[in-house]
């Protein structure tokens, strides 16, 4: 084998570990809002392939020392993604999946909205839409104080964005030069009331981000080599905080949740539908 | 350089000092301005630690949740506005990714009431006490005079939690000397005269006038017992319960709101424990507006003479 070969298989190697890590957050997640009947899938499976990538490759993190200094850490602004997170977590080890079934019962660990105090993990509480980011830049900043060389990462929801502190926050990471933050938006075009264009629409998002002082990239949200590619390239960045609008399919992955279009923001699953979505999922071929 | 007597000295400067000590001499401490570093004094330490004292611009609920991030990054951050723009304005802030988060953030509200003076009523917050009570965790504090709140800020940074001060800027009137070894604990209120018949439970600038109110009485032989009580969230029930024990009467003396204040405060933990009759001294249900403290004490009814009217008319009932 030359060396471009030995490359070769080996990307192809880490792309299928990404996808087979995404469909196994994706079955989670089923799991997981399964487990209560009732929650927020749409926006948990959008985010699926990008929490493969990062939890699979790019985060600095040790699942058996979670409070490790200088890790990496993750926000999801988008607090109600926290199945999403969840999934992410045990799939990674840092708790027993049987826990995913706790979701929303009474004493749980596992809240509908990220809780960094109740869940072994989570990096920040979230669910007020808009602070997350905040609190990722204040991060950034702690990182950039210590010079620990981390990475801070934020997932923000394209609804998220109408809320103002979004870009308080923006503005400020922009003028500390913050390229150790790396933003995603989950622009999946749709919110509670209606899809974004109808209610108020955030467009053109790339150029918001890139006036504010972001290098901006646009990629295809459930390409797990694009988004992997884009953070490598972010990396490399300097002065300047990413955004990475990840172009995303609310629902992504399970056919009658993306045909529930904007109703699939929070929606009822049966024990039926759990197993024909988790069927689909790993119907999925991997290549 | 020739020393400055505490009590002469401007309430911010103690608080810069206080943060500069600690910038110095640890790495945990950051201080965080939304364009009021000129007003708080910030200005200066800004310059001389950049990294240290970050100015978020005019942006409080950033610079609450940035402060909320930093200290899940192990710093303890201290945030300073005026004190409507760093209580009611960032109230969800201050609720969810400080309170709720559990983050170890400080609070510094400046130009509390009617010390807000020529800024206004939109800047003159009779309300941050009752917005803030009903959050759980967080402390609230106001300062007595600067020997206590200088001996008070090593307790506020060690005490792991959120805590609201509402911090005058200027020269506040003074209450203790600072050439007696007080001491003084965050959570404790403290009888700073003794009386018999009626208890003047206040905070911030209304205990001097408390204790200028409890001569007058004196001239007319009612005995008056004055506490200072500058933690109003928790409230320190103890001390004042057993002060109302033996006085059997009760006036509150504040600085803000009567609905959410410490009038509301005091009368929890009466009702519930050791029901006497109360009468209060505070703003009553109004706006702030402009005018100098003079004027503002008059408009407000907040001088030591409405103090001892409350108190000789709290005697008719008991």
């Amino acid at each position: 084998m030359t060396m471009n070969e030995k490359k070769k298989n080996e990307s192809t190697r880490t792309t299928q570990q990404l996808k087979k890590l995404a469909q196994e957050i994706r079955v989670n997640i089923v799991d997981c809002i399964g487990s209560i009947g009732v929650g927020h899938i749409g926006g948990c499976l959008s985010i699926a392939d990008v929490l493969a990538v990062l939890y699979g490759k790019h985060m600095r993190i040790n699942p058996s020392d979670p409070q490790l200094d200088g890790r990496d850490r993750l926000v999801c602004s988008k607090g109600h993604a926290g199945p999403a997170i969840y999934s992410a977590l045990a799939a990674k080890g840092y708790f027993d999946k049987a826990e995913l079934k706790t979701l929303n019962k009474g004493g749980t660990k596992l809240p509908s909205h990220c809780d960094m105090n109740k869940t072994i993990g989570v990096d920040m509480t979230t669910g007020s839409l808009g602070q997350g980011l905040s609190c990722a830049v204040g991060m950034a900043i702690g990182s950039k104080i210590r010079n620990d060389g981390s990475y801070i990462y934020a997932i923000v929801g394209d609804g998220e964005s109408q809320e103002g502190q979004i870009w308080e926050a923006a503005m400020l990471a922009a003028h500390k030069k913050l390229d150790n933050l790396i933003v995603f938006t989950d622009y999946n075009h749709m919110q509670i009331d209606g899809t974004i264009e109808e209610i108020n629409d955030i467009a053109p998002l790339d150029k918001k981000w890139s006036a504010f002082g972001f290098r901006v990239f646009s990629i295809d949200g459930h390409d797990v080599d694009a988004i992997d590619a884009t953070i490598s390239r972010a990396k490399k960045s300097t002065a300047k905080p990413i955004m990475i609008i990840l172009n995303t399919i609310k629902g992504k992955g399970i056919s009658f949740v993306e045909g529930a279009k904007v109703g699939c923001h929070s929606m009822p699953l049966s024990a039926e539908q759990c197993e024909l979505a988790k069927k689909e999922i790993l119907a999925q071929a991997i290549i | 350089m020739k020393y400055q007597m505490l009590k002469d000295m401007l309430m911010r400067d103690i608080y810069v000092d206080f943060i500069r000590e600690q910038i110095k001499s640890g790495d945990k401490v950051v201080a965080l301005e939304a364009d009021l570093a000129k007003c708080s004094g910030m200005i200066a330490l800004q310059k001389e630690f950049p990294d240290r004292v970050i100015n978020t611009g005019i942006a409080e609920q950033n610079m609450a949740s940035v402060a909320a991030g930093l200290a899940a990054y192990g710093f303890i951050p201290f945030i300073h506005s005026f004190g409507p723009f760093v209580t009611r304005r960032i109230c969800d802030q201050i609720m969810i990714s400080i309170c709720y988060a559990k983050q170890n953030v400080k609070i510094i509200g400046s130009d509390p009431g009617i010390t807000a003076e020529l800024n206004g009523g939109t800047h003159m917050p009779f309300e941050d006490i009752g917005v803030l009570r009903s959050i759980p965790d967080i402390l609230i504090y106001e300062p007595t005079d600067n020997v206590e709140f200088k001996k008070i800020l090593p307790q506020i940074l060690a005490h792991v939690g959120p805590v609201y001060v509402r911090m005058y800027r200027k020269v506040p009137p003074s209450v203790y000397d600072e050439n007696k070894d007080e001491t003084f604990n965050l959570f404790k209120a403290k009888v700073i005269r003794e009386g018999s018949d009626v208890t003047i439970i206040a905070s911030g600038i209304m205990v001097a006038e408390s204790l200028e109110a409890a001569k007058m009485l004196e001239a007319i032989n009612i005995s008056a017992e004055v506490i200072a009580s500058p933690i109003i969230k928790p409230l320190d029930t103890e001390t004042i319960i057993k002060s109302l024990k033996k006085t059997k009467a009760a006036v509150t003396a504040e600085n803000h709101n009567v609905c959410g204040g410490l009038r509301s405060a005091v009368s929890e933990v009466i009702v519930e424990n050791y029901p006497v009759p109360l009468r209060c001294v505070g703003v009553k249900e109004k706006f702030g507006e402009v005018g100098k403290q003079a004027y503002l004490k008059t408009a407000f009814s907040l001088n030591a003479i409405d103090i001892m009217s409350a108190a000789k008319e709290v005697l008719t009932n008991k």
